[in-house]
Parts: structure tokens; sequence; C-alpha cells
């Protein structure tokens, strides 16, 4: 029981580490993701498909706190889908009139509940391990989504040859330190998609990395499209300048 | 300044008893300037556009922010989520601390190029010092508010720096805290204080800027204003010149901000703090990197111990910018320009070098072979200013200077054709 919780601690400390820092841990596959570039968009089929992939596999030890149901509009959900969406889960609300706490279905103003009511209880039911929230993961560890894919592809079974590996824990090739006290989450037809894609674990690691850099950054389609506006008034409006001041200088001798 | 007549009679009116707009057309419009300014010379303008940016996203960003250990750290991604544009304004001063501080660099790494800092200047130079040591105060503190890993351990670090004071450190430490560890009562001190200090760097800008138009701007010549032929009014010469400069600034500042807004940030900052959770490596923002190096390469104590490695290398740290306030004393040269100073130019590249090497060594974990190359670099950020420039001021035979701004360009006053004499 004690090397479990040290070996639990040492995962949930080893979350915390920058990908870069840990010695060994190899750089992760760059993968062509239709958000990255200047002009990148989500594909909402993609993200739909994702957050199937959270709804019934992340989500039964991974917060996501900062998303509420009604943000699912912005990846094409129908508000209709959506309130059905949100009645598959559960929500404390309360005090009622006589004082008690109760539970009811979740509505698309709710953001999404938290697996375990506290974080105490995620660790007991996690081998003394706390799964993070995912909302910002994709922000918070070096290497972005290429990172979160590589780790969700990236486990071996066995360990190589000659790795101690604690009891409970799981080898994989990107987590910094090799150990992660998280099973493989996923795997072939962990899923059966909604749209009838192909439920590879490729494909589903694929879908819920998209999934979670839209639900870390739902803004940033907006954020680049906005920028490329703006970019062109820039270079417009600076090249102006710049022919306006050379004719304002052209009567100075310097 | 003389009184001026007003066309519109309002303005006549107000300008009689408050004479703000006879201010502005001195300072503004008329203000004599050296027709020879280079780009570099833009930098300042740049710097002041920045800071208004700053206080501009501030104040909306202080409307949704909320300063307790419980919220603050949700109350950014309220704004980055619910509150509209709210990702863009948080983006805006995010990058702008990083702009804000490559903007005033570069203005003071003119201004050691140019010996801007020379007589009659000392005191513009000096204020100029006290201002880049209220950004970073504010910077520092502005960087705890998102309340993220980096955001609480980096505080710890910097906080706990004042423990080596001897005797009362811990008492000071605690003092600063309103506490025994940094938390509540920290952030909320820390937010008042991070809208405190723009103000007060506003005012030592206003100052910065009587003083720079009291001994007027210096130039990439380094010599004196000889006459009006020297000069053109700032309106519209320099006004246009530094909108140009602006617009290509802020194609950079904002193409960070639409294409790569966390480009300077921490990953780790993204995780909440989490007081019982050190990160592997606590580093500062990349502006502080150069000075963390410097605080980080006093491994030894001194005196048999009398003076502990810590307070050294505290005291290191805060001498790297103190330094800079003798300046003026301790470069005996009479000459400013680097143009003119050929020993000078060349150790000028090798203290740039120097200080980019700190940055590097700042980003890199305290061990092996990059202790003893942040002590060496260490020395050569002193020795460059308490050594080589009192030196160089006796050993140097500065270049003949030109005799006025306008002489290079049109040489003894005669009409050659400028453009091809300067390009």
């Amino acid at each position: 029981m004690k090397t479990k919780l040290l070996a639990a601690a040492l995962a949930a400390f080893a979350w915390t580490q920058p990908a870069a820092a840990s010695s060994g841990a190899p750089k992760p596959p760059t993968l062509d993701w239709s958000f990255d570039g200047l002009f990148g968009t989500f594909d909402r089929a993609q993200l739909q498909r994702g957050y199937q992939v959270y709804a019934e596999v992340c989500h039964s030890c991974h917060a996501l706190k900062f998303m509420a149901f009604r943000n699912l509009e912005q990846i094409g959900f129908t508000p209709e889908q959506i309130v059905t969406l949100a009645t598959q889960f559960e929500v404390q609300d309360g005090p009622n009139d006589e004082g008690e706490m109760f539970t009811r279905a979740a509505k698309a103003a709710d953001h999404m509940p938290s697996p375990f009511p506290n974080e105490k209880a995620a660790r007991f039911a996690n081998n003394g391990a706390y799964p993070p929230d995912q909302s910002l993961i994709v922000e918070a560890r070096v290497g972005g989504p290429d990172y979160i894919y590589g780790l969700l592809v990236g486990y071996r079974d066995p360990a190589p040859e000659g790795f101690q590996l604690q009891d409970g824990m799981y080898y994989n090739d990107y987590f910094p330190g090799h150990q992660i006290a998280m099973a493989p989450p996923l795997s072939d037809g962990r899923v059966e998609y909604a749209d009838g894609t192909d439920a590879t674990l490729d494909q589903q690691a694929k879908d819920i990395t998209a999934f979670l850099t839209w639900v870390a950054e739902p803004n940033l389609e907006e954020r680049k499209r906005l920028g490329v506006t703006v970019m062109l008034f820039l270079i417009v409006f600076t090249a102006m300048l710049y022919a306006l001041k050379r004719h304002i200088w052209s009567d100075v001798d310097h | 300044m003389e009184a001026k007549t007003w066309k519109n009679p309002v303005i006549g009116w107000i300008d009689s008893r408050l004479p703000i707009f006879t201010m502005m057309q001195h300072d503004l419009v008329d203000y004599p300037t050296p027709k020879n300014l280079n780009y570099w010379w833009n930098f300042g303008s740049l710097a002041g556009i920045v800071l208004v940016i700053m206080i501009a996203t501030g104040v909306v960003l202080a409307m949704h922010y909320t300063p307790h250990v419980d919220y603050a750290f949700e109350s950014v991604e309220r704004i980055m989520r619910d509150v509209n544009y709210g990702w863009l304004l948080r983006y805006l001063h995010m990058n702008g601390a990083s702009m804000f501080f490559i903007v005033v660099y570069i203005h003071m790494f003119r201004g050691l190029y140019y010996g801007s800092y020379k007589s009659p200047r000392e005191i513009l130079w000096i204020l100029g010092v006290f201002i880049l040591l209220a950004m970073m105060a504010t910077a520092f503190m502005g960087y705890v508010l998102p309340w993220g890993q980096m955001s609480f351990w980096g505080a710890t670090v910097i906080t706990n720096l004042f423990s080596a004071i001897p005797l009362v450190g811990e008492y000071i430490v605690t003092w600063l805290w309103g506490g025994f560890s940094v938390d509540n009562a920290t952030l909320n001190r820390f937010f008042s204080l991070h809208y405190l200090m723009p103000f007060v760097i506003f005012a030592l800008v206003f100052l910065h800027l009587v003083a720079l138009h009291t001994s007027k701007s210096n130039n990439p010549l380094g010599i004196d204003v000889k006459g009006p032929q020297d000069t053109i009014p700032f309106t519209p010469y320099y006004t246009v010149k530094d909108m140009f400069g602006l617009g290509v600034f802020l194609l950079v500042y904002l193409g960070f901000v639409f294409f790569s807004p966390n480009f300077f940030g921490e990953p780790d900052n993204y995780i909440k703090a989490n007081p019982m959770v050190t990160p592997a490596h606590i580093v500062p923002e990349w502006y502080f990197l150069p000075f963390y190096a410097i605080l980080r390469a006093i491994t030894f104590d001194l005196f048999w111990g009398l003076i502990p490695a810590k307070l050294l290398g505290v005291l290191a740290m805060f001498g790297s910018i103190i330094v800079l306030v003798f300046l003026p004393w301790l470069d005996r040269s009479p000459v400013r320009s680097a143009r003119f100073r050929p020993l000078y130019k060349q150790f000028f590249w090798i203290f740039l070098a120097v200080c980019f090497l700190l940055g590097y060594v700042g980003a890199k974990p305290a061990e092996g072979i990059w202790i003893p190359i942040g002590q060496a670099a260490t020395a050569y950020y002193f020795i460059h200013f308490l050594v080589i420039l009192p030196l160089l001021g006796f050993i140097e035979r500065p270049r003949p200077l030109p005799a006025s701004i306008s002489a290079p360009v049109t040489p003894a006053g005669a009409g050659i054709p400028a453009r091809s004499a300067a390009e």
C-alpha cells in the first residue's frame, strides 16, 4: 500500500513536469492538425466524435469543468441535441424550499459535472492518483495536442526490458518518467461512433485530442479569423503610412 | 513658452487660463528634433504606446477578474470564454507585457550604443532606470494574478529572496506575504499594487519626457544640435515616422496575439496553483531570465560565511540594475556615439551578447556547465560597467566628430543632393 501511494504521489507529481525537462522522454510525433496554421479551423464532425469519446470514456475519471453544455452548439450540435446530451448527466442543485440539496438532470446552461465529488474521492477511486481536469490539458502540457495524442497511443505492454515498473503503473513512451498511473484508456473499438467512422485507437486519440484542443481554447477559430483580417488591414495601413512618411520627409536633407 | 494666439476663441479662452494647448503645441508639434534620428529612436514612443495599451486592457480585465485564491484562476478562464472579446483583452495584456520589455530593452540598448545617458541627460537616463524597476515590479505582480503554478511558485521564490536580508529578512517576508506563505492576502495586495504601479510608471514617464524636452533628444552622431538647421519640428516629421513604426510594431505584436498567443508563456501556468506540488523547473518570464541567471550565479559564501551566497546573489541581482544608475559617471569618455568610439563599439556588442547569454543560462537548470558559464557572464556584466567603461575613457582614441548634424549630409552647407550623400 505504501509503495502504491508513493507511486501514485510520484505520478501525480510527474503530471506537472514539463515533458522537455524529463530525461530521455522521446518527442511525440508531430501531427497535421486541422486547427494548425494561420487559417486553421476545427473539423466539426471530429469534435463531435471527440465529445463522444470524452463522455463515454474519459468522463469516468476526468472532469471538464470549464465546458458548459451550451458551448457544444459551437461544434455543431443543435440546441435539441444539446438538451438530450445534457440530460445524460446529473448535477447537484439546491437547496430546495425544504433546505435539501438534490440532484437533477443537467441542462444546457450547466457545466460538465465532475465525476467525483472532490479530490479525495477521486484519489480513493484511482489508486491514489488524481486524474486532472481536462479543460486546459492541451495548453498545460509542453507539446500541446501532439503530446496528448502521443500519450494516448504511446502505451507499451510489457514495458521495455530492464525498466522497473512499479505496481499498478503503466509504461508510456511519452509520459515524463514513463510511469503513468492511468491505464490505457483507449483501444480499437472502445466506442462506437454515431457517424459510423471506424473507431480505431488512432482515430479515437485524434478525435479526443482535437476535442480537448477546442475545450482548451474555444475561441481559436475566431482568433485566427480576426487575426487574418487585422493583419491584412495593418499591412495596407502601414504601407500607406510608409508612403506618407516618405512624402513628408522628401523636403528634409537627412 | 511664448503666448500664441489661437484662432478658435474657445481654445484661446481655455489656453489663457490653463495653457494645455500651448504646451501641446510646444511639446508635440514644435519640439525641435534632430533631423538625423534613425529607426532605433522609434522605441521610446512605442514604449509609451504599449503602456497605454496595457493600462487600457488592464482596466477592463480588472472588471472581470476576482483576486481570490479560490476564484482567480477560474475568473481568468471566464474572461477567456464568457466575456465578450475577453480572450482578446487577455492575450493583448499578456503579450503586451512581453512586448513592453522587448521595446524597452531595445530603447535602453539604443541609449547605451549612442551614449544617450551622458551629460546633460543623466537624470533622463536615471528616470529610465526607475521606470525599468517599476515595470519589473508590475510585471512580476501581474504574473501572479492568474494564480497558475508558475504564478504561485514564481511568487514564492522571488518573495523568499527578501529572507536573505540579515536579521530581519524572515520578518520582511512574512510582512510582504501578509501571512506565513504566499496565500490569499498576498494575491490581494499584489492585485492592488499591480493596479497602482502603472500609474506610478505613468508619472515617471511624464518626468522622463520633461527631462527629455529640457535637454532635447540625442542623435546617432551623439553631437549637440548647433542650430535650427540641424532640427526639424516633431510634427509632422516624427509623428508620421512614429506612426509608421507603430504599424510595423503592431504587425509583430498582434501577430503573436492572434497566431501564437502562448508563445511567451509557460504551459505550467495553465495548471491552477497548488502549494502541495512544486513544478520541476521554476522559471520566471523570459524578460527576467538574465537577472535570474545573475541571482543564481553566486553559489559561494563570502568572508567565511559572513555574507551567505543567497544574500550575495540577491545583491548581485539588484546591483545589476542599480549599476545602471551610475553609468553616466562610470563612462568617462566625452564622446557619446559608439560610431566614433572604435573600442567601445566592440565592447558594446560583446556586452549585448553576454546579456543574451545570461538570458539563455537563466532558462537552463542550475547544474553542470551552466553554473560556471553563468558565473563568467555575471562577472563580465559587472566588469563591463565597473572596469571596461572607466578604462576606455582613457585608452580609447575616438574618431574625429563631424562639425554638425547637417555637416555629414551637406558638407559645409553646400548644396549637395542630400539623398545621394546619405544613402
